[in-house]
């Protein structure tokens, strides 16, 4: 008989299917058990483009420790194919144990060593259709970690009360047979997982990027949105539409992102805040609203979630290449904010700000995201409102009243049409105080001097960036963004003392006192997601920092701990 | 012309001697101003353009964006707070042609905002190409051997789409335009008003002249909340109808179908974060 016995504290489940298998009804299902029970949990998920069929992943990183990152390494899979086992072959080892219906998985013969063999086709036809396997799979995974069988039914009454109680009553049968699976092979021996639990989990929340910007938008005081969908940025839509009434947001599906960059503008002029979710594509089209947004001095945000480009790219995936775009998309010149949040606490935090800088300077402000980021769920604590309070740069105005008003920061009062006995005026031309069309020189260079002004004062609210390991280490790991937690735990893994991690959230403008970060580092090592190392560059060109290696991946997946750790090694 | 409250004094205006713009903006000078509208709860939203320079000789909230732009924003502004008059007006190549996706999605979303279009069958500002509404064989320093598509018709287009008021008018015709707007701004719902006008720098085609010729004003024997007769009179041949085509009251608009003012109208604006919600919404999330 075969036994696999683990003992680590540190497990990685991955689930792989088709689309329409119900591979993403498990990861929700499991990713809130497993927390309930006092693990910690990391997920994410890779898709292909489409609605049906192809291969499908999603992982579940399942620890007695905080986890944040991805791993290659996989310790329990689950194929519902052999498509679906193909997909993942590469990062199958001798330690994995497979868990799956031999007869679909080898008809040709047993050519998988070691899978374990469970008749899913039997046991989901006793219950009423194919349907039913994922439900099996959770039931199997929740008895292999002795999660509580009532935690389950409670879930599952939750979440399918609305469908009948005869669709909770088959899903409940369904985690039955699975779960009496999964006993069997405790009680047998050939599968046995000890995991110590984390009681510090109890209070934390789940939740993933997408949930981590809407909630941030929330607390940012967002209550306009107009979007048009595209992935991977479509979760903040959905999100910030699913509570629209709850907190009195306006969220409208837009005829195209042009339309929804304008619109959005619309909204703030009128004494709104708004937010646009984008990708690259869609940004594209957003370009001369941004550029609107510069020269008529409007706040506004944006949540541009990469993916690889160009043009439609690989839809689905991840990537880091749309910083310069970002940077630098609009015609004509004027300040911007550019956050980059790695960890799902600053996701929250800097989409919140990002309201706040934007109406306090009125600044189109980004918050920058991708794919692996969007789609990832961890546990953590509690995130803090309790500074609730939201400060509205907006002024009452008299008669005579000037939107453009010059002052020493380059900021003029904003009003709002009907708000006073004043009129606002704004114009994409350039234009005088009053907001009128202008074709005065003079004025011109007064107009773009305070525009441009306004990012002294942006500068100095930067964000520094955050380091990680000893201040005088011969060796920086420069990341920003979604790599950050990825980083972090690749370090770590080498243990040098001599090593350290910067992670900047604040891509542009940059800190300050960027600089001072490197003073002891003779080995500047950047990892990004691109092909180009495009935050090497705009460190050289704004910090005059020069990187000396750099570890870069583009296709269109996000590194792996263990990939990274090897990488590292390579260049150390 | 006397003082009216929503004349900014401007009088270098941009537009060219005998241009129908001027007809326009004293038609819509009168119009709010019979309406009883304060120039601090109007915001007049244009693109880019002649036309689009109105709001800027006129003393009023502006929103004054991108070409083809004017609806988008107008739209936000109203759905913000919808105690403003928001009228988004332009030319028609700005509205029917860099907006026209706009254009058509607006009559679908139905905010409560009056469409102006200056509408002269010309490009003028870039100095004479053919616009959507140019006629075919229409000749210009572009379309050199003259205009081969089909002219756009944005009245059959609006009665299409249901729009929920759907006008033309001769800026030549000052009380009848009037009288017109007047009717559109205070439509509950999307109104859209075309105004035919002369450009007189680039189209020596469509003149004042013209336009008188070829028009006639609608009389009672039209029944403007027939859309299938509105659809007949806005797709006729030669003579180019005047009034109001097409009016169905009874479409809900995009404010008012809005969640957020299901149950309370307090604008969007006026309402405090719920931080009692938020708290209870990161706390589901456990």
């Amino acid at each position: 008989m075969i036994s696999f016995p683990v003992k680590k504290d540190d497990i990685t489940i991955v689930l792989c299917g088709a689309a329409g298998q119900g591979v993403q009804t498990v990861e929700q299902l499991l990713t809130h058990l497993f927390k309930q029970t006092g693990y910690n949990l990391f997920s994410t998920k890779e898709y292909m483009s489409r609605v049906r069929g192809g291969s499908n992943s999603t992982e579940l990183r399942v620890s007695s420790h905080k986890v944040q990152a991805y791993l290659d390494t996989i310790d329990l899979l689950f194929p519902l194919s052999r498509e679906a086992l193909d997909h993942v072959r590469r990062r199958i080892s001798p330690g994995t144990i497979i868990i799956g219906e031999k007869e679909k998985l080898a008809p040709g013969g047993d050519d998988i060593p070691g899978i374990v063999d469970i008749p899913l086709s039997g046991l989901s036809q006793k219950i009423g259709g194919a349907i039913y396997s994922n439900i099996i799979i959770v039931g199997v995974i929740a008895a292999l970690f002795n999660i509580d069988r009532k935690a389950i039914e409670e879930y599952l009454r939750d979440r399918f009360g609305k469908k009948g109680e005869q669709v909770v009553a088959k899903n409940i049968e369904a985690v039955d047979a699975g779960y009496e699976f999964g006993d069997g092979l405790t009680s047998s021996g050939t599968v046995s997982i000890e995991l110590t639990r984390d009681a510090g989990v109890e209070d934390d929340i789940i939740i993933n990027g997408g949930e981590a910007v809407g909630l941030g938008a929330i607390a940012g005081g967002c209550n306009f949105m107009s979007s048009y969908p595209m992935t991977p940025s479509t979760p903040v839509l959905t999100f910030l539409a699913q509570h629209s009434k709850e907190f009195g947001i306006i969220v409208e599906q837009a005829e195209d992102e042009i339309a929804a960059i304008n619109m959005t503008l619309g909204a703030w002029y009128a004494g709104a805040r708004g937010l646009v979710t984008t990708s690259g594509g869609g940004f594209a089209l957003m370009a001369e609203g941004l550029s609107l947004a510069g020269i008529i001095e409007s706040p506004m945000v944006i949540h541009l979630a990469q993916r690889p480009g160009p043009a439609t790219g690989l839809p689905t995936r991840t990537e880091q290449g749309d910083l310069e775009f970002a940077l630098y998309a609009g015609h004509g010149e004027f300040p911007r904010v550019l956050f980059a949040p790695g960890t799902l606490e600053d996701a929250f935090h800097l989409t919140r700000k990002a309201f706040a800088v934007a109406d306090k300077y009125q600044v189109p402000v980004f918050v920058l995201t991708d794919q692996y980021f969007i789609d990832s769920y961890y546990n953590i604590p509690q995130l803090d409102i309790s500074d609730g309070k939201i400060d509205r740069h907006i002024v009452e105005t008299d008669t005579g009243y000037k939107r453009y008003a010059f002052s020493d920061s380059g900021i003029s009062p904003r009003g709002i049409p009907g708000l006073g006995k004043g009129l606002v005026v704004v114009d994409s031309d350039e234009h005088d105080e009053e907001g009128h069309i202008t074709e005065n020189h003079d004025m011109r260079i007064r107009m773009m001097d305070k525009r441009l002004k306004k990012l002294d004062a942006v500068v100095n609210e930067a964000v520094p960036p955050e380091l990680i390991g000893k201040k005088d280490a011969s060796t920086v790991v420069i990341c920003w963004g979604s790599t950050f937690p990825i980083v972090r735990e690749a370090v770590e893994r080498l243990s040098r003392n001599d090593m350290a991690v910067l992670y900047f959230k604040q891509v542009y403008p940059l800190h300050p006192g960027t600089g001072s970060f490197f003073k002891h580092a003779r080995k500047r090592v950047i990892v990004e997601n691109n092909a180009t190392s495009q935050f090497g560059r705009l460190l050289k060109l704004h910090a005059d920092i020069d990187i000396t290696t750099r570890i870069l991946k583009y296709d269109g997946l996000p590194f792996s701990v263990e990939e990274l750790e090897k990488r590292l090694l390579e260049v150390i | 012309m006397e003082t009216n409250i929503f004349d900014s004094g401007v009088r270098d205006m941009a537009w060219c001697p005998g241009c129908g713009n001027f007809g326009i903006r004293n038609a819509i000078m009168k119009a709010l101003t019979e309406l009883g509208i304060e120039p601090r709860n109007l915001v007049m939203v244009s693109g880019i353009g002649q036309a689009a320079k109105m709001p800027h000789y006129l003393r009023c909230n502006t929103f004054n964006g991108l070409h083809g732009r004017a609806l988008p924003p107008a739209t936000g502004i109203k759905a913000s707070n919808p105690g403003l008059t928001v009228i988004a007006e332009s030319g028609d190549g700005d509205m029917y042609g860099e907006g026209g996706n706009h254009f058509m999605s607006t009559i679908r979303r139905n905010p409560d905002i009056t469409n102006i279009v200056h509408d002269n069958m010309v490009y003028g500002l870039t100095k004479g190409q053919a616009s959507p509404t140019s006629p075919r064989g229409f000749v210009t320093p572009v379309q050199v051997n003259g205009v081969i598509l089909e002219p756009f018709n944005p009245l059959a287009v609006a009665v299409a789409l249901d729009a929920s008021f759907v006008a033309r008018a001769f800026s030549g015709d000052m009380d009848k335009t009037v009288d017109i707007l007047k009717k559109a701004i205070t439509h509950k719902g999307y109104a859209l008003v075309d105004i035919l006008h002369p450009c007189v720098s680039f189209n020596k085609i469509n003149t004042f002249a013209w336009f008188r010729e070829h028009t006639y004003y609608l009389d009672d024997s039209h029944d403007f909340h027939d859309r299938n007769a509105a659809f007949t009179r806005a797709t006729e041949k030669g003579r180019l109808p005047l009034g109001i085509l097409y009016e169905n009251p009874d479409k809900p608009t995009f404010e008012e179908s809005l969640a957020v003012y299901q149950d309370s109208a307090s604008p969007i604006i006026k309402r405090e974060l719920n931080m009692e919600k938020l708290s209870e919404l990161i706390d589901s999330k456990q």
